[in-house]
């Protein structure tokens, strides 16, 4: 952001500190991590600082015996996987850029990956949160434990929140231990048509792929086990097509799609992904019904058919158009809720739905 | 309430949707936690939307508090109804709306029964996972607004990870919708708030669910362990090796005792009990079935037997799902406590449950999900006993501040509600929890919707600038503005 100051606050009294006193004199702040999706969302309508945590980046404690780990927002996603890595734990998610984009990015923006399939998306994995809010309340909800209904689930509500309610210092997250043994798989496809056969047909069949993702020709499938529940599996999917050993590098093709091509997401149901994804020809879609996908057609027509249908058409990037689409009939309550963490819209003004 | 509203809930219900005798009213006094009863001035129960919205508008407009209610399972008062207020029973909405099987999405009314969505897809092997204890008679709605567990919930996740979608009236008697069938609708995670937010934020009335296929087989191995540390230990062991079961739950010696007095599960007769359900493609799991019996055996179990059919199999989980109930067997009174714990601290929490059993002479029975640190301690009292209720209270209050000092929680699934909402401030700093309140003043500014729970003290929301209208609590005293 031209003409905006960079601060760097080393911990969440600094921040706290810092955000009271931006909030008190009215100026807007755009919190940042790593920086790679910076041009999510619509362009704020000001902003005075940008708020790096990119000093708040410890691990604070890998609970290992518990599988859980409580880290700081500015931790990039790479660093903390070696760390879980050590003793044989992740956190089971496969976002963008992981050597840059921070925990703290990730979460706001709700990146999660196609490892959903299995494990759930961020918003299933994370436990707990701490927020400093605009004011400079520092806000902790969850806890450090996997099983918690005490209080509001705020961290689901700072998940995919764009940093407009709060601003993320640090975070709970329950783990997994690391698969022992991994394989991709891939099925080359002659059309969209036998694309969603084939995924349907691993959805409907009693098996437990890691992830399963659809891109130009191919359907590429990972699993995770043991050896012979490997070999059991793989046979069973060979019934459905033509199989092939796949690349582990396959499931970085969503980050290949960045060529400087405006990109969309969509979300579709995991039976209507041929007829979501047919206005495209180089996407990602994973199995959930989350697409990603190059787009420069006519995105207001593209995304009233697919609200159409019950899904959704975003725009990942800069935009003459409203990057997100229609948040329902929530948007009043939405509103409210940011009238309630930020009344003076101090945090990413203008970045989120409906203008919020 | 005054005659002229009664008439007008009359009209909106008609008159088999109206409770307003006190005899009546009485089976609304309370939930499963029998200890508050409170009388409400009325009970709805209304059929569709329509009544609710109409129910909650009027409510709005009176300023009268309400209290939704599903099953009346809730064992944390989430359900108990507020002086004055009326109680909105969702029993007869009750439809399954939508079964959706190429997508795995069932789309249900509130006060469908857990287990009859499960029975609704079974033939088409899928199942929904949140399985409450309760399951075969406490609703969706309520599992909803309690984010209810369950033995599976190690993997497969809470009521949260399996709604996708909801219609919600808000406290206002608007209608809106959360989330939907599909993910990561543009906006807040609102359905991930709501869910969870035992009644204070609205009432659902429809609800988007996620199924799951059944898994190509369901191993459950039963351990016998001298004690309940040894268990614990092949717990970790378990964990260790990287596996993720379905299931691993845990029974003292009480609770086995309890639980075979009651359905005869056939549980060997040992100090720690451990159940461990692995499911998933058979050749997974045949392979890793092997290596958790031998954990078993080699952190000291004595006895390790895998369920050999599915009557078998069946029974032992109906032992454990009994537990609760099945200790009126061996005592005249019990309190069912709901913690949570990092599962490291496991040996170290009960051995100072021992000393307090020990330094209070009240019996302590321990059932607990291990997987997940989830421990329900059951303390048995005799109300005939004077002193022994309060002491069996303070006794369990003790155990949740242990959960706390170990940087667990003070309920892992049966919510906070009436019951611990003065633990909250124990748990939770001051700022954490006027946080909290901030998204309860933007769903329900005039505090109407199942009010007094949750939080220790009710704060009342700024209005816009305007007229002060004081809240009818603030002026009784029992409330303060924020």
């Amino acid at each position: 952001m031209s003409g905006a100051t960079l601060v760097e606050p080393a911990s969440e009294k600094e921040t706290a500190a810092v955000l009271q006193d931006v909030n008190a004199t009215g100026r807007a702040v755009l919190p940042t991590g790593g920086g790679t999706k910076l041009d999510w969302g619509n362009p704020p309508r000001r902003a005075d600082m940008m708020l790096s945590m990119r000093r708040q980046n410890r691990v604070i404690e890998h609970a290992w015996a518990d599988l859980t780990v409580t880290v700081e927002a500015g931790c990039t996603i790479a660093e903390l996987q070696r760390t879980l890595a050590e003793h044989g734990q992740r956190l089971a998610v496969d976002p963008l850029w992981p050597e840059r984009a921070t925990v703290g990015g990730v979460l706001s923006t709700n990146d999660s990956g196609s490892l959903r399939l299995a494990y759930g998306a961020l918003r299933d994995l994370i436990i707990g949160v701490t927020l400093v809010l605009a004011d400079g309340t520092i806000a902790s909800s969850g806890g450090k434990v996997v099983k918690n209904v005490a209080g509001y689930d705020l961290p689901k509500l700072a998940t995919g929140g764009m940093g407009t309610l709060g601003v993320i210092t640090r975070a709970v997250f329950r783990l997994h231990p690391l698969p022992r043994n991994t394989r991709t798989l891939s099925i080359a496809v002659a059309d969209k048509t036998e694309m969603q056969q084939i995924i349907s047909a691993i959805l409907g069949a009693q098996l437990t792929p890691a992830a399963v993702q659809a891109r130009n020709g191919n359907v590429d499938i990972l699993l995770e086990g043991t050896p012979d529940g490997i070999a059991a599996q793989e046979s069973a999917i060979q019934a459905f097509g033509m199989v092939q050993e796949g690349s582990p590098a396959v499931w970085k093709a969503r980050e290949d799609l960045w060529d400087g091509s405006a990109i969309v997401k969509f979300t579709t149901l995991p039976g209507r992904i041929a007829a979501a994804s047919a206005s495209f020809s180089r996407f990602v879609v994973q199995a959930t019904g989350i697409g990603y996908a190059q787009y420069d057609g006519d995105f207001e027509r593209l995304r009233a058919a697919m609200e159409q249908d019950g899904g959704s058409l975003v725009i990942l990037g800069k935009t003459p158009y409203d990057a997100w689409g229609s948040p329902g009939n929530a948007l009043p309550l939405m509103r409210a809720i940011k009238e309630q963490f930020d009344p003076k819209s101090t945090l990413n003004p203008g970045r989120f739905v409906g203008g919020i | 309430m005054t005659p002229r509203t009664l008439e007008e809930l009359r009209g909106i219900l008609g008159p088999h949707g109206l409770i307003s005798s006190d005899e009546e009213l009485q089976t609304y006094e309370c939930d499963a936690l029998t200890n508050f009863r409170v009388l409400p001035s009325a009970v709805v129960l209304p059929e569709s939307t329509e009544q609710v919205q109409a129910v909650v508008r009027l409510c709005h407009r009176e300023r009268i508090p309400f209290v939704a209610r599903g099953s009346g399972t809730g064992l944390s008062g989430g359900a108990l109804p507020v002086a004055g207020g009326i109680v909105i029973g969702l029993s007869r909405m009750k439809r399954i709306l939508e079964v959706d099987l190429e997508n795995a999405r069932v789309v249900v009314e509130p006060g469908v029964i857990n287990l009859d969505v499960t029975g609704r897809v079974a033939s088409e092997n899928f199942f929904y996972a949140p399985d409450p204890s309760s399951q075969s008679v406490c609703s969706i709605g309520g599992n909803v607004a309690e984010n209810s567990g369950g033995a599976h919930c190690l993997k497969y996740g809470f009521t949260t990870t399996h709604v996708l979608g909801l219609e919600v009236v808000l406290p206002d008697g608007s209608l809106v919708h959360f989330g939907g069938k599909t993910l990561d609708m543009p906006g807040y995670d609102l359905a991930g708030v709501f869910v969870g937010s035992e009644g204070t934020l609205g009432i659902a009335t429809k609800i988007t669910l996620r199924i799951v296929k059944r898994p190509e087989c369901v191993r459950t191995l039963l351990a016998a362990f001298p004690s309940t540390n040894e268990a614990g230990t092949a717990v970790s062991g378990i964990i260790a090796a990287g596996m993720l079961p379905a299931a691993i739950e845990m029974m003292d010696n009480l609770s086995i005792q309890a639980a075979e007095a009651a359905v005869h599960a056939n549980y060997p007769d040992c100090g720690g009990l451990l159940l461990v359900e692995l499911d998933g493609p058979i050749a997974e799991v045949d392979a890793l079935m092997a290596q958790v019996g031998e954990i078993c055996r080699q952190n000291g179990a004595w006895e390790v037997r895998v369920a050999q059919s599915e009557a078998e199999r069946a029974l032992v989980w109906k032992g454990r799902k009994a537990a609760f109930a099945a200790m009126g067997r061996i005592s005249p009174n019990y309190i069912v406590q709901d913690g949570v714990i990092p599962r490291t601290s496991l040996p170290l929490i009960l051995s100072e449950i021992d000393q307090l059993s020990a330094e209070t002479g009240l019996r302590v029975a321990n059932v607990f999900h291990a997987g997940d640190g989830n421990l329900h301690p059951l303390v048995l009292y005799d109300r005939r006993i004077p002193g022994q209720e309060q002491a069996a209270v303070r006794l369990s209050e003790r155990i949740l501040e242990l959960c706390i000092e170990k940087g667990g929680s003070i309920t892992g699934e049966h919510g906070v509600g009436e019951e611990k909402k003065h633990m909250m401030s124990k748990m939770f700093a001051e700022p954490d929890l006027d946080t909290m309140q901030r998204v309860r003043c933007a769903f329900d500014p005039l505090n109407l919707s199942n009010p007094t729970k949750v939080f220790p003290r009710t704060r009342l929301c700024g209005e816009k600038p305007g007229e002060y209208v004081p809240h009818p609590l603030e002026v009784a005293g029992v409330a303060e503005r924020y």
